[in-house]
């Protein structure tokens, strides 16, 4: 057994300092079960009020059937389906992969990265629309700052960027990545910060430098925490209503709408919120497996604690 | 390692070769990402510097040739178009944001003390309950959510913003607290209890303190839920009630806007998220090796 294999085969609990629990397992009682319930019970209302009864309701306003068929044989729906899927599909796995890449070039301990780390979570902090919005006017064809510099530097003129399905639906996925890679990137690194050294040094006396490392060491003991963050992530990016409304404002004609913004369009626009919804619930076929298997893995790392 | 050795043997050459181009290129990725992400905020100053009042074309100057403040200054003095209201909209997104988080980490803190540290017997039914509010995204809840925001008498107040927000950031709220938490021993609290400390006490006097890195985080995540949001507060408030971020947003209809006003506006309106997480940054770097989803 190698070296590497050692430590590995040592240590599912590194990243955790020791568990914490105490040996007798008390049971609450008296006034402190009084007081437990009462903290708990902010959050139990909110939850009821705020999270159960729109979801139950959601789940009956999108349970006529009729409203599939519409949906269906409606011109914009698919599209929209497509674009969904390529939104999500792209948008997270590339974000999520360049995140986890470059939360290795920010553990470089060099004053210069540090500073720049300031300046790269930036977007994070920006709030969305007005970002958005920003992107929107450097897009917006040769009056816009990228055509602009593309013309200035490389002498090329550049394309009409949201007049074009692929290439506004493009514009969509980079400006969603450029919001929020950073946040991401900041997981990772708090995850890699929970790596041992000793790891990386008993990996060092195999051989595992560089892109072998990476393969490995890094990415296995990283693997959990990258799964968690790319549901959790999917889960999110599904209802993104922001970027696309604001970017390329679901245009030309509609062909770069997603499921959130159609159900809007849906409901608002065209006054059909039950049409709306039906729009935006179907799809829980995807929602669903992506929560359970979330959860299951939040239960399987308790378990390991 | 020594630079020493590393001069006086030949065949460290190849590693000599091998660490400038390390540098080289991570300076090279550094360059790369720092254009990426100052890109969009270079060209907000761009358009908000422009004294002309539609301007949003780039004509080819990395500097504006005749920066001007007039922008910021309409902003101020709630001189543009669509800016009429603007100290009152920013009033509004401020009160939201600020309830947000303050509730946020308070009803957050709270269920996660029970839970976790006082072992409320079934309470991780309900933190485990809380993700499943995330299998339905937020924006997919917005029909519903007009409509019972109206059954609870909430249609067009900012309270029913600030529900919809605190709702949707307690979940992730809650997650991160109870990773941080276990790296608090519980012979404190039981040190604590011996010496008579009450619920009350354990919660204020020794889970608040040394848990303030992941309030920070989350209180910095919860405010920027609020301030990033859009469909919410265009939705269940009416005009009268409006926020910043919404009437920057509803311009797009608008391609005549004042825009160097508006870019102006957009500028304060993401400075104070930006302002939070710069006073918070120590916080923040603390909770980081311990912020891992792993657990």
């Amino acid at each position: 057994m190698s070296s590497t294999q050692q430590v590995l085969a040592a240590g599912p609990r590194l990243s955790v300092k020791g568990p914490r629990r105490s040996p007798g397992h008390r049971r609450l009682r008296g006034s402190d079960l009084t007081w437990a319930i009462a903290f708990v019970v902010p959050y139990a209302a909110v939850f009821c009020a705020f999270a159960v009864l729109p979801i139950g309701y959601a789940l009956w306003m999108a349970s006529q059937p009729s409203l599939y068929t519409e949906l269906v044989t409606d011109r914009l729906y698919l599209p929209t389906v497509v674009n969904t899927l390529l939104f999500v599909g792209l948008g997270v796995n590339v974000k999520m992969f360049l995140a986890l890449l470059l939360s290795g070039f920010f553990m470089r301990r060099r004053w210069w990265i540090r500073a720049l780390l300031a300046v790269y979570i930036l977007p994070w902090a920006l709030a969305a629309t007005q970002a958005c919005i920003s992107f929107h006017w450097m897009l917006i064809g040769e009056q816009g700052l990228v055509d602009g510099l593309l013309l200035a530097l490389f002498g090329i003129d550049g394309p009409l960027w949201f007049n074009h399905r692929w290439l506004a639906l493009g514009s969509n996925i980079v400006v969603y990545i450029w919001k929020w890679m950073p946040f991401w990137t900041l997981v990772f690194l708090a995850g890699r910060m929970t790596i041992p050294r000793d790891i990386y040094d008993a990996a060092e006396v195999d051989g595992a430098i560089g892109y072998r490392r990476f393969v490995h060491v890094t990415f296995p003991l990283m693997a959990n925490l990258y799964l968690v963050c790319t549901l959790l992530s999917t889960l999110w990016t599904l209802g993104d209503f922001t970027t696309v409304h604001m970017v390329s404002g679901g245009g030309p004609a509609g062909s770069t709408q997603v499921l959130a913004t159609l159900g809007f369009q849906y409901a608002f626009d065209n006054a059909k919120p039950a049409l709306g919804v039906a729009a935006v619930m179907s799809a829980l076929p995807v929602l669903i497996p992506i929560a359970i298997v979330l959860m299951r893995r939040l239960q399987t790392s308790e378990v390991q604690l | 390692m020594s630079i020493v050795m590393a001069f006086s043997r030949p065949e460290h050459r190849n590693y000599r070769l091998r660490r400038v181009l390390t540098e080289a290129s991570s300076i090279m990725l550094g360059l790369v990402l720092l254009i990426w992400s100052l890109l969009p905020v270079y060209n907000m100053l761009l358009i908000a510097l422009d004294p002309e009042e539609g301007e949003v074309e780039f004509s080819g100057n990395l500097y504006p040739p005749e920066p001007s403040l007039e922008g910021f200054g309409a902003v101020v003095m709630q001189e543009a178009r669509y800016l009429e209201d603007f100290w009152h909209q920013f009033g509004n997104s401020i009160y939201i944001g600020l309830l947000t988080m303050v509730l946020t980490v308070l009803i957050g803190s709270l269920a996660s003390f029970a839970v976790s540290r006082m072992r409320l017997s079934k309470g991780s039914l309900l933190t485990n309950a809380a993700l499943f509010t995330y299998v339905i995204p937020a924006s997919f809840l917005i029909v519903p959510y007009y409509r019972i925001m109206h059954l609870y008498g909430l249609s067009d107040n900012l309270w029913a913003v600030i529900a919809a927000q605190v709702t949707f950031a307690t979940p992730f709220a809650i997650l991160i607290m109870q990773l941080y938490a276990r790296l608090i021993p519980f012979e404190l609290d039981d040190a604590a209890r011996v010496d008579g400390a009450s619920a009350v006490h354990l919660y204020l006097r020794i889970y608040l303190p040394l848990m303030t890195p992941a309030l920070a985080v989350v209180a910095v995540y919860a405010l920027l839920l609020a301030w990033n949001d859009y469909l919410y507060q265009a939705v269940l408030l009416s005009p009268r009630n409006m926020t910043a971020s919404v009437t920057q947003g509803q311009l797009f209809v608008d391609a005549d806007a004042p825009w160097n006003a508006m870019m102006a506006a957009a500028i304060i309106y993401v400075l104070p998220p930006i302002a939070l997480l710069f006073a918070l940054r120590r916080y923040v770097v603390a909770a980081l090796p311990a912020g891992d989803v792993k657990g």
